[in-house]
């Protein structure tokens, strides 16, 4: 039972970041039916930008600033570059295409995710970088829950990804911003009519969701301390599936796919085998999409003429 | 140019128009005068010399990538450029035929059957994976299939490092099927009515007829009923099936085609390697393909054969500082050439460019008397010796430059008139520090970096490929 609970804490660490990854490709492919296959590169690079701050302020060993306040500032730095990456992949790859056939967007987005993965083995080589979480904020540090204890990364971790999904909620249903969205979403030429500016609307969609990718880095360097070039392509992978797991373009979806699917590989590598947990999850992103392509929350979509 | 009300037909004509103005008009016409087949031959038998030309068994080789690449660009063609469906799991077929030709070949299950037989059994094979992979095809459209196809590549990989200790409730221990991250070696040679490929001059020209025949085949395919359906389905799917169209007949047929095609390719490889491994078939690959296809132009046969060459046979340029620095330069130059107008802005830019690189090299080479010049090579890295400013710790100072140069490269694409002037001399100067600091060491990075770029920027400028027909949407 307590190995039980254990791997639950686990699973929800990593649903929660899941999560956060596959909420923006939902929010993109809301808003633009675009498959961004650069988004788990954007992910990657919030997680080098936090190793970034990290390593400016002197290591996890020896940092000049104290956990309380270096741990924000990683966030907030990776947040913010992450943003400003998507906006520019949007800017420069995929806003020329807007009226393309749907396929070369999408080769453009392959494209950008190839060439952030090479510009980051340039510039950090192969070797796999570490966080060094436990000396920044020991494991023995945590919450006594009976019998286990839950360190206080995980619950960071954890309290973080809820506070900016909720933040993400709140956002899209309740400010101007977010009614702007939805109303691109729903038809962005009707939209652009209506005298919303949806190349802005867009823009604003990549910054919102590279934000929580970049969240999302930096959550997995202080969960997972490894940080390389290729962990944006399997993260990616995942939080795709979790988006369409979820219903790709619905946002409670997206949140739920994610933690579904970091349970389900948390718990097939804790009771089946950990070489097989990455073949359970495409096992079940290939069998909902044959059996129910919308997703479980999505609506079927329909081909208009 | 509004494309918008314009159809194939018309855009063709107008690329005919195009060819017979400017400076290589004549050229222009007497290339497209000769029949394609003939240019098709005369290439082919160029390339038949090549073995002939060179003693270096590495050029032969490179040939043999060049072949399988083209095998692999003109079966995703037909996926992808013909009937325009999405599939990105294609690399697994390949994957698939090279471990199926391995496992009948090889002592890893102690069957060693005729590469008659084999190459039967994998082309079957394939294909049927094809039809089986193209199921979900009928029921999903576009982006879900690619998704699809993308994780079943992945699973493909996944399977080939893991199925290597199955335990099978008929066997003893754990069953040893894909030999794991290890692979299987010790393929048999391939061997036709008693002769035996042994080097690498013999499959050179065993690929040689196999892409020769595939290329005949899939020309004559083109204008056929079929063909001319694969396109309808591409250009519309609904207005497809609104004709009367078998849709779903014809994708399955698509991805059989391609799958096979594929599977062939990789029993070809394994022979070729004499073992495979999982690695040998990751996203890379199909990256590469990819880029192959897209280069060239989906859809247009000359265009692909040309694509895969060119991705083919880069990344070997690349391994030679010497070379590499001639192709860097040749594009950059040849780009300038063909976007500045009048000839005095070039000049103007170039002069700036050298001008700059000078003093900004003097100044270097003043403050920090003792770091190292260009990596060694031939003539052209002595002059550049001069040239390229040489500061200390040229890694770090190599990649600082590469992160400023990608915003400034994006930034003087949105720069018109005097202001892209000024600009570029910078921009380029920045570029060709980055290029010798870091991108000439690196060719493996470099290969990824350009790649990616490639699919990328012939999104957004040239969609249809250097020699696709332009596509267009009606409205």
């Amino acid at each position: 039972m307590e190995f039980f609970v254990q791997q639950l804490v686990n699973g929800l660490t990593l649903g929660s970041v899941y999560a956060l990854i596959a909420l923006g490709y939902s929010m993109v492919y809301g808003i633009l039916k675009l498959l961004n296959f650069a988004h788990g590169e954007v992910y990657m690079v919030g997680a080098f930008i936090g190793y970034g701050v990290l390593t400016m302020a002197g290591g996890a060993a020896d940092p000049v600033l104290p956990a309380a306040v270096l741990v924000p500032l990683m966030f907030l730095a990776a947040m913010i570059g992450s943003g400003l990456l998507g906006v520019a992949i949007e800017r420069f790859a995929y806003r020329p295409l807007r009226d393309a056939p749907r396929i070369a967007p999408l080769i453009s987005a392959v494209g950008v995710s190839f060439f952030l993965q090479a510009a980051a083995l340039l510039l950090f080589t192969a070797r796999i970088r570490n966080y060094d979480t436990p000396e920044l904020i020991p494991f023995s540090v945590g919450v006594e829950v009976g019998p286990l204890r839950i360190s206080l990364v995980r619950i960071l971790v954890i309290v973080t990804a809820v506070v900016l999904m909720v933040a993400l909620t709140l956002l899209v249903s309740r400010t101007r911003l977010g009614k702007a969205m939805r109303a691109t979403a729903y038809d962005r030429e009707a939209a652009a009519m209506m005298g919303i500016d949806t190349d802005r609307v867009i823009a604003a969609t990549f910054f919102i969701g590279s934000v929580l990718a970049g969240a999302a880095g930096v959550m997995i360097g202080l969960v997972f301390s490894r940080v390389f070039h290729f962990m944006g392509f399997l993260a990616g992978l995942k939080g795709f599936t979790a988006a369409v797991v979820g219903g790709i373009g619905n946002i409670p979806g997206a949140m739920v796919g994610g933690l579904l699917i970091g349970l389900a590989e948390a718990y097939a590598a804790a009771y089946l085998s950990s070489r097989f947990s990455e073949l359970v999850v495409f096992t079940i992103l290939i069998g909902v999409m044959l059996v129910r392509p919308s997703g479980l929350f999505g609506t079927p979509a329909l081909q208009k003429v | 140019m509004t494309k918008i009300g314009t159809d194939e037909w018309v855009a063709q004509v107008g690329e005919r128009t195009e060819a017979y103005r400017g400076l290589t008009a004549p050229v222009r016409r007497t290339w497209n005068g000769i029949p394609l087949g003939w240019r098709f031959a005369a290439a082919m038998l160029l390339v038949a010399l090549l073995p002939v030309a060179t003693d270096s068994s590495y050029v032969v080789r490179v040939g043999v990538n060049a072949f399988l690449f083209g095998l692999l660009a003109l079966g995703l063609n037909v996926v992808v450029g013909y009937a325009g469906l999405l599939d990105l799991g294609y690399i697994a077929f390949y994957g698939f035929g090279a471990y199926t030709y391995a496992l009948l070949s090889s002592d890893q299950i102690g069957v060693h059957l005729p590469a008659e037989l084999t190459l039967i059994v994998v082309v079957a094979l394939t294909a049927g994976l094809g039809y089986v992979l193209g199921l979900p095809s009928r029921r999903l459209l576009g982006d879900y299939l690619a998704i699809v196809t993308l994780f079943f590549g992945q699973v493909f990989v996944q399977l080939a490092i893991h199925l290597d200790r199955l335990s099978l409730p008929w066997a003893d221990g754990p069953v040893n099927v894909t030999g794991g991250p290890n692979g299987i070696v010790g393929i048999d040679p391939i061997r036709l009515v008693g002769v035996t490929f042994s080097s690498v001059t013999d499959y050179f020209y065993l690929l040689l007829v196999a892409f020769v025949a595939l290329a005949v085949g899939l020309h004559r395919l083109t204008a056929s009923r079929t063909g001319r359906a694969w396109r309808a389905l591409r250009e519309d799917p609904l207005a497809a099936e609104q004709m009367g169209l078998p849709v779903n007949r014809l994708k399955l047929l698509a991805f059989a085609v391609g799958g096979a095609v594929a599977g062939f390719a990789g029993a070809v490889f394994a022979a070729v390697q004499v073992g495979v491994f999982p690695q040998n078939f990751e996203t890379l690959l199909l990256i590469m393909i990819y880029a192959a296809v897209i280069l060239g132009g989906a859809g247009s046969l000359p265009g692909v054969a040309i694509g895969a060459a060119v991705i083919a046979v880069f990344p070997e340029v690349l391994r030679t500082p010497d070379y590499a620095r001639l192709i860097f330069y040749g594009v950059v130059l040849g780009g300038l050439v063909a976007l500045l107008r009048p000839w005095s802005r070039l000049a103007a830019v170039l002069a700036g460019t050298v001008v700059l690189g000078f003093v900004v090299r003097f100044a270097t080479a003043a403050a920090w008397p003792d770091a190292a010049a260009v990596a060694p090579g031939g003539l052209v890295a002595r002059a550049l010796g001069a040239w390229v400013a040489t500061p200390p710790n040229a890694t770090t100072v190599g990649n600082v430059a590469f992160v400023l140069l990608v915003p400034a490269v994006l930034a003087v694409t949105r720069l018109r008139g005097p202001a892209r002037t000024w600009a570029l001399p910078t921009v380029l100067y920045l570029a060709a520090f980055v290029w010798e600091t870091r991108l000439v060491a690196e060719p493996s990075v470099t290969r990824q970096l350009v790649l990616g770029a490639i699919l990328v920027v012939m999104m957004t400028a040239r969609p249809q490929g250097l020699l696709g027909t332009p596509r267009v949407e009606m409205l």
